[in-house]
């Protein structure tokens, strides 16, 4: 996790944004379902779950693109629900290539200046420290169809920063990008953010970008907000299991919960909140949470060893039937290979426990 | 590819053009012959071509196509492309219906177009005087099957929405987003329903004729009992200008992005 140290609250140029019990349908279909959230100032927050979980629609309410049935949004103590988009200051960059092909990457930055009324001469040099800021100012005079992909987004960054926005709105600004870029990227809008102090409202699916990038992440399901919390947050407490098993890979072991504890593979471990009160469960387990050690009279077995580099990721099987993943570093790996026999354990964190059903 | 296929490829491909070239030029070089030949003696002459603009009725059947052809692209351009656009970007359900009606022209035949409208002419005539170039209303019901394919076309080769979008987003108002995002990346499509209305206006004969308009195809019609030569001559001259359209229509689309390249 590339996780960018985030400025002081008080240093933040950005205003607050808020979503209040926002609701939208099509037809029978919920796509949301009463969203509250609110963007504190200069605050980065990635909105992650599946397709369909309603993530864009919100993105494209705040961005006027789309109308909730009911509820609001507040910038900066404004409401400006009834706020046509092309008056709500709102910078956005959108999943799509949205570069206007007939524009130079200047004319592009340069383009809503222009319609703000600026002159030649203010628009040429905010163009230019945008262009500056996302590092391709040597790229001013070439047209969409001439950059790579990463290159476009960074020109539709640079594009939607340099109106001075009240909230940068990023709809998953680097799924069309392969892997590298898509990382490298990723960073990059983090530095910038964190440079120009925007308040940024950032929808993905992909978690690993979302623990990366934000401050806070929310993680929806169905139209709702399960949870909002920081990266490390989300993936050490989850307070449900679509939390649970949507952000990181989750193990889904049998438990027992007596006396406020939770019993799996023979551990004795804390309860999450959220967790069943006693009875038999499912204790959801993340793969470094998973210790094994070769052992010759082992109860589980080696099936796969992927290795990942500093990390091996290993496929188990116990002799009562369950499979689990665990991920060690890869110097403990060492000699685990697939049949071999091992002891499997569980460290001693605190587990969410549910309903075995 | 062997260089034997290649070979025989490249043969089939010149007998073709060659063969194409001959059935398209062979006819109009005998227009020219024709229209410049000394009717019962020897040599050449060009009276028939300065007729084109010493025969005053005849010029003024090329300015009233020129000008039909003229308010025709730009009223179907006018009511054409913001429709086509507003549809794709807020009413994508109704896509179907506009093109239904934009293409239903094309299934009736323009004498049955013309008996529906004469009633609606009268009006027409009635309201906005005789001229022929009230025939632009019937014109833009003409050319709107082949327009609407042609800028259909060049909008399914952009993201409008998402260029809509992101230009709202920046502060555009609609117009704005039509006039200076979407319509700038229409060149080529623009350029073809343009080129295709001119093309379809200036060899319209049948809406003109039986609605009692005089364009240039019922003036040369006319012209033929009279004067075979001279309208031969207006004929080629409309053939020609309209292969020159084409050809001007064609580098023009082609311009801005070979520029980009450079």
């Amino acid at each position: 996790m590339t996780h960018v140290a985030t400025r002081d609250a008080e240093t933040r140029l950005g205003v607050e944004l808020r979503l209040e019990d926002l609701r939208r349908s099509y037809g029978d279909l919920y796509a949301l379902d009463g969203l509250s959230l609110t963007l504190a100032p200069g605050e980065l927050v990635a909105l992650l779950g599946p397709s369909g979980c309603g993530k864009t629609t919100a993105l494209r309410i705040v961005a006027g693109l789309d109308e909730a049935d009911s509820g609001r949004v507040v910038v900066d103590g404004r409401d400006i629900s009834a706020v046509p988009a092309n008056k709500r200051d709102m910078g956005m960059v959108f999943q799509a290539y949205s570069l206007f092909p007939h524009m130079t990457t200047q004319q592009n930055v340069e383009f809503g200046l222009k319609l703000r009324g600026d002159d030649r001469g203010k628009r040429a040099a905010r163009a230019k420290e945008m262009l500056e800021l996302v590092g391709l100012s040597q790229y001013a005079g070439r047209y969409a169809h001439q950059l790579s992909g990463g290159q476009q987004q960074r020109v539709a960054l640079a594009r939607a920063l340099a109106i001075e926005p009240a909230v940068l709105l990023l709809d998953e600004p680097l799924s069309a990008l392969d892997a590298k870029v898509r990382a490298q990227l990723r960073d990059e809008i983090r530095r910038v953010q964190l440079e120009v102090g925007t308040t940024t409202l950032f929808v993905t699916h992909d978690q690993e970008e979302a623990l990366a990038i934000a401050d806070r992440v929310g993680v929806m399901s169905h139209g709702r907000l399960e949870q909002v919390a920081a990266p490390s947050e989300l993936y050490a407490r989850p307070v449900s299991r679509t939390v649970a098993e949507f952000v990181g890979l989750m193990n889904r072991l049998p438990a027992r919960v007596v006396d406020g504890r939770a019993v799996v593979l023979g551990a004795s471990l804390g309860l999450l909140e959220g967790s069943i009160s006693s009875g038999e469960g499912t204790a959801l387990v993340r793969p470094e949470s998973v210790e094994v050690h070769a052992a010759e009279r082992g109860d589980a077995r080696v099936v796969t060893v992927s290795f990942l580099g500093p990390i091996t990721r290993l496929r188990l099987a116990t002799s009562r039937g369950d499979e689990l993943v665990a991920q060690l570093a890869s110097a403990a790996a060492a000699g685990l290979e697939p049949g071999s026999a091992v002891e499997v354990g569980v460290a001693e964190t605190p587990v969410l426990v549910i309903d075995a059903g | 590819m062997s260089v034997q296929r290649r070979g025989r490829l490249q043969a089939f491909r010149i007998t073709v053009f060659v063969a194409l070239g001959l059935f398209f030029v062979v006819p109009l070089l005998s227009m020219l012959d024709f229209s410049t030949r000394v009717i019962g003696g020897d040599g050449r002459t060009w009276v028939n071509w300065q007729a084109l603009w010493t025969d005053e009725n005849l010029r003024g059947a090329i300015i009233t196509s020129l000008l039909l052809a003229l308010f025709t692209v730009v009223l179907m351009l006018v009511l054409l492309l913001p429709t086509m656009i507003w549809v794709r970007l807020r009413v994508p359900q109704a896509s179907r219906l506009v093109e239904f009606l934009c293409l239903l022209p094309l299934t009736v035949p323009a004498l049955v177009i013309v008996v529906g409208i004469a009633p609606v002419y009268a009006w027409v005539t009635y309201f906005l005087g005789d001229s022929a170039l009230t025939l632009t209303f019937a014109y833009v019901v003409l050319v709107l099957p082949y327009a609407y394919r042609a800028l259909d076309a060049g909008l399914s080769a952009i993201d409008v929405q998402t260029l809509a979008e992101a230009a709202r987003s920046l502060g555009s108002g609609w117009g704005t987003v039509v006039t200076r995002i979407i319509a700038p990346n229409l060149t080529s499509a623009i350029l073809s329903a343009a080129f295709i209305s001119v093309a379809l206006v200036l060899g319209e004969y049948t809406f003109a004729s039986l609605l009692n308009f005089e364009n240039l195809q019922v003036v040369i019609a006319l012209l033929g009992k009279s004067d075979a030569g001279a309208a031969v001559a207006a004929s080629l001259a409309s053939l020609v200008f309209a292969s020159l359209l084409l050809i001007a229509f064609s580098f023009l689309g082609r311009g801005p992005r070979r520029s980009k390249e450079g």
